[in-house]
């Protein structure tokens, strides 16, 4: 734990991949930025490491008396398809038009 | 008679006395708006043709609904129907949702008159208001200041008096940091309290929708409006909702209030701590009984929160891709291609920075060592509150370690702006119920907030300290 093992996994390789994972480019000079600051965003974060949860479980939800929410699985109104379709930026018929996949 | 936006019973009065139709007034309210709002910038955009629309469907209610001709300001990230709803960013251009979200049901059917769209931080993404692609809002109590965020159009709308009142969005203080920076009330209800249907997501373990008023009346009276359990929300708790308005002249003898020593060190301003001591000694004054707690994992807050939010905010912005609403890059001859291109022009930096950082937190070989175990400190911070609960009725602290500070002077220093929520991201994690409250001014002029939280769904208990407290200052 220190200054330089953030520096060491967020280096400007792992920037360019995550970007690739999160379906966003960036150009060299973002990179180098994003890498600056992530860096420095996670050896502070680092702190976390300091508390001992050997014997704590997580919480994934706020209010953890709330178990599994079920209904009725009854026929109910929905939005109807054109409503769905207005705000398509391109639309076929009644389907969203996307470019070429194959 | 000149008009009174001061709060919900003065404007009614005001309503009633001026005896017009309800969409000349609207008419009044927009003009007047667009005139204070010049200098502020609190709204995104003010669509004046819909609000006197909605006031036209509203006028043969005739004064029937407890918030009948209120105007309201609605953050940019609540859903109106058919109006345009953008988050303040450029991914959700020309966004009109097909549907209302709860809390604007629940608002109309009470009479309110909606007032959109107030401006915000990029997706919530913010605690100065400055990364919304429209522009940032200015402080109204010193336009070279920035409101505080990511609710800062909301907030500034209500303390600049172009509104009664104002729903923002409340993830890691996003109500209450900018209503404590321009000297208004601002409420984050428990977890569950109000139902989040059609509030764009940010972090979806964490968002609350919650009032922004001038006081703790108006807030309780907005509170009772919104909240309630919502077959569309399933994180919304299905537990009644007591009559907040009930609790404002309940008094505070007998309550006893617990002092974190943890929120009053560090970086915290002198005027901050001074102010928020004296507004101790009113409370103690009234007959409040205090007692020093600790609250040890306070310094981990910050550090838990810019794992978990940031790694749901990556996988809630998944959905934005131009192909089924907002904006879609014209330059790509793939689908893939179209995705990237498409949402490098959408999102601005900071929501990229946050993207990036979730989506490492959340990658292969990251996973446990960054968010599970942010999950795990998670417990330990609510923990820590559960036992303080143990002693006292809620807990009293600054709700932001400073005023409001200068335009620009965080913005190339993420880290340093995510400090700024180190007083209000607990109540997030933790699910908890917080208000802020005015409590007087630093030496620069700009107000000071106090903030109160409780244990879950004691949201009364806030309401009725905080009114305690206001009356008496």
């Amino acid at each position: 734990m220190g200054n330089n093992i953030n520096n060491k996994f967020i280096t400007e390789e792992v920037v360019r991949y995550v970007a690739r994972l999160s379906r966003l480019s960036l150009d060299d000079e973002g990179v180098s930025r994003f890498q600056h600051q992530l860096a420095n965003i996670l050896e502070y974060i680092e702190q976390l490491n300091e508390v001992d949860t050997k014997d704590t479980l997580p919480t994934t939800h706020a209010m953890s008396s709330i178990k599994n929410v079920f209904r009725e699985d009854e026929l109910k109104g929905s939005i109807p398809l054109e409503d769905a379709l207005e705000n398509a930026p391109q639309r076929h018929g009644n389907f969203f038009k996307v470019p070429k996949v194959i | 008679m000149k008009e009174d936006l001061s709060d919900i019973n003065a404007y009614k009065n005001w309503l009633i006395a001026r005896a017009e139709p309800l969409t000349s007034v609207a008419a009044m309210l927009v003009d007047r708006a667009s005139r204070i709002d010049k200098d502020i910038h609190a709204f995104a955009a003010i669509d004046a043709e819909a609000i006197v629309r909605r006031a036209s469907r509203f006028e043969k209610k005739d004064g029937k609904g407890r918030l009948w001709g209120v105007p309201v300001a609605i953050k940019d990230n609540i859903c109106i129907k058919g109006e345009l709803t953008t988050c303040g960013s450029r991914i959700l251009e020309g966004f009109r949702p097909p549907y209302n979200a709860t809390v604007i049901e629940k608002l109309q059917s009470e009479g309110a008159l909606l007032m959109g769209r107030a401006n915000m931080d990029e997706f919530a993404f913010g605690s100065s208001c400055e990364t919304s692609c429209y522009g940032p809002t200015r402080n109204p109590m010193d336009l070279s200041c920035i409101p505080g965020g990511s609710s800062g159009g909301a907030v500034a709308a209500v303390a600049s008096g172009q509104v009664v009142a104002a729903l923002g969005s409340d993830t890691g203080g996003s109500i209450r940091q900018p209503a404590s920076l321009c000297g208004v009330v601002g409420f984050k209800p428990t977890y569950g309290r109000v139902s989040r249907y059609g509030l764009i997501a940010f972090a979806s373990s964490l968002d609350q929708i919650g009032p922004i008023t001038h006081n703790v009346a108006d807030c309780a009276t907005m509170l009772e409006v919104i909240s309630g359990y919502d077959e569309k929300d399933s994180t919304s708790v299905d537990i009644e909702v007591p009559r907040y308005t009930e609790s404002l002249s309940k008094g505070v003898k007998g309550l006893t209030i617990g002092i974190p020593s943890e929120y009053f060190t560090g970086g915290i301003d002198k005027d901050v701590s001074e102010r928020v001591n004296e507004a101790i000694k009113v409370l103690e004054g009234l007959g409040v009984k205090t007692v020093d707690i600790s609250l040890p994992h306070t310094k981990y807050a910050v550090s838990c929160y810019y794992i978990i939010a940031p790694a749901e905010a990556s996988s809630n912005l998944a959905r934005y891709e131009g192909v089924h609403y907002g904006r879609r890059s014209p330059d790509a001859d793939d689908l893939i291609g179209m995705y990237i291109a498409s949402r490098n022009e959408g999102f601005g930096l900071e929501a990229k920075r946050r993207i990036l950082l979730g989506t490492y937190s959340l990658s292969s070989g990251y996973y446990e060592a960054y968010y599970l175990k942010a999950l795990k400190v998670r417990t330990k911070i609510a923990n820590d509150f559960n036992k303080a609960f143990d002693v006292c009725d809620c807990v009293l602290t600054p709700t932001s370690p400073t005023t409001a500070f200068k335009l620009g002077e965080r913005m190339d220093d993420p880290l340093k702006m995510y400090l700024s929520d180190i007083f209000t991201i607990s109540a997030n994690l933790a699910g908890l119920p917080a208000i802020t409250v005015p409590c007087g001014e630093g030496r620069n002029g700009l107000p000071v907030g106090l903030q109160l939280m409780a244990r879950p769904f004691a949201e009364d208990v806030l309401i009725q300290v905080a009114h305690a407290y206001e009356q008496k200052r």
